[in-house]
């Protein structure tokens, strides 16, 4: 069947688009051998695991079992006498309490503690960390907090989560919808008039598809290491994908200057997306803060997989209007992503889908209302293909359900309806750069997919343009999903205090014991946070002053998230 | 029993840097008195290559040879300002800094060898192989260990450049969704082979043959080494893997790799590859990042496949035996179609 089976094959197909390139070039295009190719082969680069300091102290965390419990009481007092335990950490003894991961991009609501202690919203949420001479110590000793819980209702899956009545999952969002441009609980897409062209297509087709969450699965687990450095200053040597996406993390929820942290990383075991969300460094430099010596927060595998954000689960509803030729002429979507208890990044996955709607096709009606919807479940955060590889699934198993409707060999519906340069695409812009209809011929030719003439001889360059090119002459729009009590901007006020939302128009009514977003007691807590035992040299408190905006990290000014 | 063979197609775009943009990535190159460079970033190496791919990248826009540059990162000492390496944006956000870096660098370079040639700079070119010389002249030149050192003790000019790459941020609008997501776009299709055992249920993955289209390959085997693992990562996406297999219940989660299945070497696919090169205008050199798009279309060809071998739609990830046998039970048995 295969016209290569039995081995693997590579090639360049230098002669496509070879007038669009200049192949002379020194080392460009070149298999030249990785910088970091010996230290790997020979096991001597160095990963954070490897900054093992004399004295190093282990962070382990005490963490819910339930979905979904409000946190009645911590008692640490009998593990705060185990051997080896140094300090236990709980929510009030960090600075700032509350974050979300993309203010640094001024993009969302702070809805996370580091450490809650209000109540939980997922199974692994942490509530106190554990800080001792051995990591055993440390576990033995997490076993040993008490929490006094009140279990609550809890909600699992996405169109639940949405219906009027269900838990309040995250307090900053009371009816479990990220608030899009403060103004709707979905994001839209609208082009053309889907309702209408679905009406006068030959058939429509529909489906549901879904995907499960995926673990990131780096062979290196998520951790740091912080010890103190000269001055007042904190070096933290960390697996991080995102050096200063964690920088800004820690500097916020630690109100230090980012002046005060040495931040080093960059040889990475794996991150596939999961190495973004900055947990273990504000933890580890907080450790070393409070106890005065090196301190390692390190996921073990168990936590990895369940406690660590995995790509989080999404479900599509697709509907398409086809003609009896295979002209697609109306798509229509309706998204779910499960962003878990947290907002995380999903929210902003969710505007790179629908960007990224109908997939590489030009279709002259399109529809989209895609939701960001918080569960009982572990926060969800990137993952390779972030945003884009749910939908891709259900685009591109949908097509082959329309091919088969309207009997066509499969690659050749998607060459027929595959964008060219010059056309208009559905969020707006003109299409360029286009290579789908070859990479498609490409594929065809070596799997010995026989193609119609018409996309046998197709390109990318031709067919585009003209009146593919133009704006639909009306779109149909709607307030569907409207949402009231938002800020128009979604994000922060600028001082960094939380915007305080309130009720949507179609949020239940709140649990009993209702509090402010994100528990009311957030920051600044670190005051009366007893001193840890006096280790040389004497630690330094977090300051425990309102965080100011650290304007170098963050972006003055989003309009597309802030109007004014 | 039988195994049924089935082919599945699929076809996809990725937009390519971080979306919306907003989000600039910074570089900064020097050069030592002996004429070796060194870039500064705070870009993350997660295997993917980023410091190989922004050494040749410097090289290339310097006119040095690979081995005069070495590329250090993430020291946020040092590092100027990156947020990370994620949304395809390392290759084409820092790739462009560098060469923004790398031809600042490369002008005072040019300047110092000029000076010492007592020619005009704007004459000069690189060979590539560490020598300045004069265009069309090839006897007048000098080494760029030469020029550096000249720079250095004689002229006092520093060879050193400054490159950021900012796409300025986009607009989403609430009621149509109007934006500029990113500038380019990948692709890529592919067709699948599987078998499916209609008495187990398991589905392998048994031949792909794909093209990629990645604007340039910047370096073929760091492009090839993406392809063929994000291949393999997608067909585990698409038949082995979740952290919760009876979502939306969290029961019987995975916490060790013996329970958390992923394909092994007897499990792997061939994969037959073809890049194709279309080069993105704002790309570095062209390239447009291959890294993440690389398993989507694996795993909508895997149960379109499936499908083609037993008629059975499996419309919910992971594929597993179970789904696959309630299927083939629902149709009171297999339906081989072998349509494609």
């Amino acid at each position: 069947m295969s016209a290569q089976s039995g081995k693997n094959g590579f090639e360049l197909r230098k002669d496509l688009f070879a007038d669009e390139r200049d192949d002379n070039l020194n080392e460009i295009g070149k298999r030249i051998r990785r910088q970091d190719i010996e230290g790997h082969v020979t096991g001597r680069s160095p990963f954070y695991d490897d900054h093992l300091f004399d004295g190093l102290l282990h962070i382990r965390c005490v963490r819910s079992p339930h979905h979904h419990a409000r946190i009645r009481r911590i008692d640490t007092s009998r593990a705060a006498g185990m051997d080896g335990v140094v300090r236990i950490v709980t929510g009030a003894d960090v600075p700032v309490n509350l974050n979300t991961l993309l203010s640094l991009l001024d993009f969302g609501l702070d809805d996370e503690p580091v450490l809650s202690h209000a109540k939980v919203a997922y199974k692994g949420e942490p509530v106190a960390a554990v800080i001792a001479a051995t990591e055993a110590q440390a576990r033995a000793a997490a076993q040993a907090v008490q929490v006094d819980w009140e279990v609550l209702p809890h909600v699992l899956d996405v169109e639940e989560a949405l219906k009027p009545g269900a838990p309040t999952v995250n307090e900053t969002y009371p009816a479990n919808a990220f608030v899009y441009h403060g103004k709707y609980d979905h994001q839209k897409l609208r082009y053309g008039d889907v309702d209408r062209a679905l009406a006068e297509a030959d058939h429509v087709v529909e489906g549901r598809y879904e995907m499960s969450p995926i673990e990131q699965a780096p062979i290196e687990t998520c951790g740091a290491i912080a010890a103190q450095e000269q001055n007042g200053r904190y070096v933290c040597y960390t697996g991080t994908q995102a050096l200063f996406f964690s920088l800004g993390t820690a500097s916020k929820v630690l109100n230090l200057p980012s002046s005060r942290l040495h931040f080093i990383g960059g040889t990475v075991g794996g991150g596939f997306g999961g190495k973004v969300d900055s947990i273990h460094e504000p933890l580890a430099i907080l450790g070393t803060m409070l106890t005065g010596r090196p301190c390692k927060s390190q996921w073990d595998r168990e936590e990895e997989m369940q406690v660590g954000a995995p790509r989080g689960a999404e479900r599509w509803y697709v509907t398409d209007g086809v003609m009896k030729d295979g002209r697609i002429t109306a798509r229509k979507f309706t998204g779910y992503f499960d962003s878990g208890a947290y907002t995380r990044l999903s929210s902003y996955a969710i505007i790179k889908g629908v960007g990224h709607l109908p997939g590489p096709y030009t279709i002259p009606n399109v529809y989209a209302d895609v939701y960001c919807v918080y569960t009982n479940r572990t926060p969800a955060t990137a993952m390779r293909g972030f945003g884009i590889t749910g939908v891709d699934f259900a685009i591109e198993a949908h097509m082959d359900k329309v091919a088969e409707r309207v009997g066509m060999n499969p690659v050749d519906l998607r060459i027929l309806n595959a964008y060219r340069d010059g056309d208009m695409k559905a969020h707006r812009r003109v299409a360029k750069n286009c290579a789908l209809v070859e990479c498609c011929q490409v594929a065809a030719e070596k799997a010995g997919v026989r193609l119609s003439p018409d996309p046998l001889a197709a390109t990318s360059m031709t067919g585009g343009g003209g009146p593919r090119g133009a704006l639909p002459a009306h779109t149909a729009t709607d307030e569907n999903g409207r949402v009231e009590g938002f800020s128009s901007g979604s994000y922060a006020q600028k001082d960094g205090v939380s915007v305080q939302p309130v009720a949507a128009s179609k949020a239940p009514a709140m649990a009993t014991g209702q509090r402010a977003p994100g528990g009311g007691s957030t920051p600044p807590q670190g005051v009366s946070a007893p001193s840890p035992a006096p280790p040389a040299p004497v630690p330094s408190q977090p300051a425990a002053k309102k965080p100011a905006r650290s304007g170098a990290m963050r972006f003055s000014s989003l309009s597309g998230f802030r109007r004014r | 029993m039988t195994r049924h063979t089935g082919r599945g197609f699929a076809a996809i775009n990725y937009p390519i840097g971080m979306n919306l943009g907003g989000d600039p990535s910074q570089a900064l190159v020097h050069s030592n008195p002996d004429g070796k460079f060194t870039v500064a970033l705070s870009a993350i190496d997660l295997g993917q290559g980023m410091k190989s791919v922004t050494r040749q990248i410097a090289a290339e826009t310097l006119g040095v040879p690979i081995a005069d540059v070495y590329v250090d990162t993430a020291d946020s000492d040092t590092g100027p300002h990156d947020m990370g390496s994620f949304a395809s944006r390392g290759t084409h956000r820092m790739g462009n800094a560098v060469i923004e870096a790398s031809l600042e660098a490369r002008s005072v370079m040019l300047e110092a060898a000029a000076e010492e040639l007592e020619v005009d700079a704007g004459d000069l070119v690189t060979d590539g192989q560490g020598n300045i010389h004069v265009r069309g002249a090839p006897s007048r030149s000098i080494t760029t260990m030469a020029a550096a050192q000249a720079a250095q003790f004689k002229q006092g000019r520093t060879i050193a450049g400054r490159g950021i790459f900012l796409v300025p941020l986009s607009d989403v609008d609430p009621e149509t969704g109007e934006m500029s997501p990113v500038t380019t776009f990948a692709h890529a299709a592919l067709v699948v082979e599987v078998t499916v055992d209609d008495e187990t249920g398991e589905v392998e993955v048994v031949d792909i043959q794909s093209a990629y289209e990645v604007g340039r390959a910047l370096n073929p085997g760091l492009v090839e080494q993406q392809l063929r693992g994000g291949a393999w990562m997608g067909m585990s996406h698409a038949a082995w893997e979740t952290t919760e297999p009876y979502y939306p219940a969290r029961d019987h989660g995975p916490v060790d790799f013996n329970h958390y299945v992923m394909p092994g070497p007897g499990d792997l696919a061939t994969h037959h590859i073809s890049v194709l090169e279309r080069p993105a205008e704002d790309g570095p050199y062209g390239g447009k990042g291959p890294g993440e798009m690389c398993a989507n279309p694996v795993l909508p060809a895997v149960v379109n496949a499936v499908y083609d071998a037993v008629g059975v739609r499996i419309d919910a990830l992971p594929v597993t035996p179970e789904k696959v046998l309630r299927g083939l039970q629902a149709n009171g048995g297999a339906r081989p179609r072998q349509a494609l």
